[in-house]
């Protein structure tokens, strides 16, 4: 229990494990912390396939994806510590962290040289996105049914609908559908649908499940403690109910899928900025926290990924920059030049390049665009895209030599032709 | 001599403590929720008030019972390891009009003799509350004011009546009282018929229809309904005083607080809905908007939307008689009224316990018990425990260090704890509900999306019924609707 390890990482679903596999191939002394009795975090109970297609070119369930991280983390030097709960990171200097926990062995203090947080996210619920109405049985999270269906083989209910048009939210109308469920409808308060374009013609248009846009849920209603039926509105332009536009729909249960958010709370308490776009921390291009050095981030707990593959790569870029920073003691100093979320674009990750290496940058559109060019600024590099929705997340490599071209602030716009 | 108390909120477990000091006094408690405090106890603000908003001279008695109350939970939460915070309350005026009031309110601290009570301007405001808004030109500060946990309040009062012998009647509901030579001499519920020489009407808003019951027909009570707005323990600001807004004459204001649970709170509205809408217990765009406005005035700007993590309504019990309505009834003898306890029926809770007790004594001759109980302890939380004490728990069960609530830290042995109370103080059904208020999972920021199906899966081992059949609150508010596959199996049927 007393010895230092050269990085934890925190969370031991694909990001996190992709991540420790990195570091102990590089010869890192490091321990996978997880709150779960079992690795493999979210992927698990998503049993649709989906997964994989970038990283192994192949189609995989969640479970099939993730075991071939699970696999490799137990074929190697890497300590595990499952049921375990972070309560708090402290950052007592650049090569130390201490990480209190709890956990049916005990309460200690772990210390490594570095952290990389990979924690995942949260669901946004009910409360958060404001619906009225009583507080009673039936309604869900698309996160919480799919963990009571797929892991726990509870069915949540018979006639359902669904709130906010997000990528779990459709790929649970699909399995409500396949277990005999009625799923009414879905309901989204924007004029286009937060998830990918593939699950809304994969899961909604193949089972013929209406995709209400411009709507919301203005009040749940309930009879003997349940989900009785839901009043459905239209939205004005500025996302208010229309009155006289009201419908009653009749349900027993409401998923909510109105998106994910960043689990951040232990990285504010130890001083990482957030940045208010991904409402994730704010990072270089190594994904290291520009405010705590020494913390590294990859996966949902960077920025809300659509593929998986994704965070897997997040993670393994994590690893490799934590690799160096235990090399050079510390990421060495650079000509930081900061990205810029320019016109039309919700976000870009990471917020601050080096120019030492190749970056891939994560970014997403803040509205529905056709015919657009996603140029960075500077550098003169142009990407046409034909259509372009904010549900798609944009990857883009820029190279070392490319980034060369040009030194200042790097503007990401997406300019229509 | 049996005494039925007729509803397990505050008021009606505040009454079974007082008696159960007496030997000659068999106490039972019945209710119809499956668990105690589920009624106006488990929505309100939550304040212990300094009674200094009470007219002597209008509500003699509430003003006296208010006052009582308030010292009395001082002494009660450390009894009762109720968890409380005592950081007195600030009334912010932001015109004339309202400095007006403030000072009707000084008058009545003064004929009250609530201590500490005085008048703040715009400088000491800024600098006892620095978070209140700088557009407030006055405060009237009463130190005395707190605030607990109603819910946890309820719970130790009935854990510690248990601990006396109590009996309790849990998911009972009372149909008739009945009388004979006009004497009460007992109840019907749902399940049984029980012998009863005093019988104690604490039915809350459903008072009237038990005083009806007796044959007593001169008052209702309507629901006023109050939402809130519940954020998450990391929003700012949040003001270490209890601050809020001028009282109106139908309103103590709009209330924005650190509750004992370390989140913040804004409420209540004021709604007044007709006497059969007693189940209304929702939230609206309106009430919440109001709320929002209100907020507004007293905090300089308010926390993001997306820090929310709860908004519920609660409906206080208005009586039509405008004040408290506590009788001993000579005809039918033995029935009493404890009705339209209103606010500030929170803070009056223990002292009107008291005040039954005495009105009782008037017509019977009470001996105390030898050995009364007054201690309880709540459950011990992990989290709130040093490395040290921690590792000796976790040595002797090791689920103590199973944390099964990410937002809180709440280990699965604080889970178990919580089902064991609740079966000691004779719940038959263990809910979701009964364990969040217990124990806090499934109250944070994530409401319970991870861990609520891991607490049903403990209750499920646990209670040795399916995940399915747990409900959130009784009735039909079932987790789910049976296994995966049902629907089929439905169908093949």
């Amino acid at each position: 229990m007393n010895k230092t390890y050269d990085v934890a990482v925190i969370g031991g679903g694909p990001a996190g494990l992709a991540a420790a596999i990195k570091t102990a191939d590089k010869g890192l002394k490091t321990v996978v912390i997880e709150a779960m009795n079992r690795l493999g975090g979210i992927p698990i109970q998503c049993i649709h396939t989906g997964f994989g297609l970038h990283y192994f070119k192949e189609d995989l369930t969640g479970p099939e994806f993730v075991y071939r991280f699970i696999d490799k983390v137990m074929d190697r030097d890497i300590d595990l510590l499952l049921e375990t709960y972070v309560e708090e990171i402290i950052n007592e200097s650049m090569m130390s962290k201490k990480i209190k926990i709890i956990s049916p062995k005990g309460s200690w203090i772990i210390e490594s040289k570095t952290i990389i947080y990979a924690a995942g996210a949260r669901e946004r619920h009910r409360y958060e996105i404001g619906i009225p109405g009583f507080n009673v049985a039936g309604v869900y999270t698309a996160g919480e049914a799919q963990a009571m269906m797929d892991l726990y083989g509870i069915m949540p209910g018979k006639k359902i609908l669904i709130i906010g048009s997000g990528d779990v939210g459709l790929i649970m109308a699909r399995r409500f559908v396949l277990e005999g469920a009625e799923v009414v409808g879905v309901v989204e308060i924007l004029g286009y649908p937060s998830g990918l374009t593939r699950n809304i013609v994969q899961c909604l248009q193949d089972f013929g499940i209406p995709l209400l846009l411009r709507h919301t849920v203005t009040e749940i209603k309930a009879n003997n403690g349940r989900v009785s039926s839901a009043i459905i509105s239209e939205v004005d332009e500025s996302l208010n109910p229309t009155p006289g536009t009201e419908k009653e729909v009749k349900c027993d249960t409401i998923i909510i899928a109105a998106g994910l958010r960043p689990r951040t709370k232990l990285l504010k308490k130890m001083g990482v900025l957030i940045d208010p776009r991904t409402r994730g921390p704010i990072v270089n291009d190594y994904l290291e926290s520009i405010s705590v050095p020494g913390v590294f981030i990859a996966g949902n707990a960077l920025v809300i990924n659509d593929y998986v593959d994704y965070a897997v790569e997040q993670g393994e870029t994590a690893a490799e920059s934590v690799h160096e920073y235990i090399e050079n003691k510390g990421v060495l100093s650079a000509e930081w030049r900061k990205v810029i979320p320019g016109s039309n674009i919700l976000f870009v990750v990471p917020h601050y390049v080096s120019g030492r290496k190749d970056v891939v940058l994560y970014s997403r559109v803040s509205r529905p665009l056709e015919n657009t060019y996603f140029q960075i600024g500077g550098i003169g590099k142009k990407i046409p895209l034909i259509k372009i929705m904010p549900s798609t997340m944009l990857r883009i490599v820029l190279r070392k030599t490319e980034l060369s071209k040009y030194i200042g602030d790097i503007v990401v716009e997406a300019v229509e032709k | 001599m049996r005494v039925g108390i007729i509803g397990a909120g505050i008021v009606g477990l505040s009454i079974a403590r007082w008696l159960s000091r007496y030997e000659n006094i068999e106490v039972h408690v019945i209710d119809k929720n499956p668990d105690v405090g589920w009624g106006v106890t488990k929505a309100n603000t939550s304040i212990i008030h300094p009674c200094h908003e009470e007219d002597p001279d209008k509500h003699p008695l509430r003003m006296r019972l208010c006052l009582e109350g308030h010292d009395l939970w001082y002494e009660w939460v450390r009894e009762l390891d109720i968890p409380s915070r005592w950081p007195g309350e600030i009334i912010v005026a932001f015109n004339d009009e309202e400095i007006h009031v403030l000072k009707h309110y000084l008058s009545l601290a003064v004929r009250n003799k609530v201590p500490g009570v005085k008048l703040l301007d715009k400088e000491e405001l800024l600098s006892i509350e620095p978070k209140i808004n700088p557009s407030a030109i006055m405060g009237l500060y009463a130190p005395s004011a707190g605030s607990i946990d109603p819910i946890q309040a309820a719970i130790a009062i009935a854990e510690n009546c248990a601990d006396n012998n109590v009996y309790f009647h849990l998911g009972e509901k009372v149909i008739d009282v009945i009388i004979r030579d006009r004497r009460v001499v007992g109840v019907v519920t749902s399940e049984k018929v029980y012998d009863f020489d005093i019988v104690i009407n604490a039915a809350g808003l459903y008072a009237d229809e038990i005083s009806r019951m007796a044959g007593i027909n001169d008052y209702y009570i309507f629901p006023r309904r109050g939402q809130y707005i519940l954020y998450d323990s990391t929003a700012e600001p949040k003001p270490e005083k209890i601050i809020h807004t001028t009282p109106t004459p139908k309103t103590k204001g709009v209330y924005v607080l650190k509750t004992t649970d370390d989140t913040l709170l804004i409420g209540p509205t004021a709604e007044d809905l007709p006497p059969d809408k007693k189940n209304e217990l929702r939230t609206t765009r309106e009430g919440i908007n109001y709320l929002l406005r209100n907020a507004e005035k007293l905090l300089p700007r308010l926390p993001p939307r997306n820090l929310v993590i709860k908004t519920f309504a609660g409906l206080r019990p208005e009586p039509s008689t405008g004040s408290f309505i506590i009788r001993f009834h000579e005809d039918p003898w033995g029935f009493i009224d404890v009705a339209g306890i209103r606010s500030p029926g929170l803070t009056a809770a223990p002292a009107i316990g008291k005040y039954v007790v005495e009105l009782i004594h008037k017509h019977i001759d009470l001996k105390p018990k030898n050995k009364w109980k007054r201690y309880r302890k709540g459950i011990v939380r992990i989290k709130d425990l040093g490395v040290e004490d921690r590792n000796k728990l976790i040595t002797k069960n090791p689920s103590y260090g199973r944390i099964i609530c990410q937002c809180r830290g709440v280990s699965e042995a604080e889970i178990i704890e919580a089902i064991n109370r609740m079966k000691k103080i004779g719940v038959k059904e263990i809910t979701l509900d009964g364990i969040k208020f217990r124990t806090h999972t499934m109250y944070g920021r994530c409401q319970g999306s991870f861990c609520r199906v891991l607490v049903s899966l403990i209750i499920s081992r646990y209670v040795g019924i399916k995940p399915w059949e747990i409900t959130f609150r009784g009735g039909n508010s079932f987790y789910g609707i049976g296994e995966v596959k049902s629907l089929f199996k439905e169908v093949i049927r």
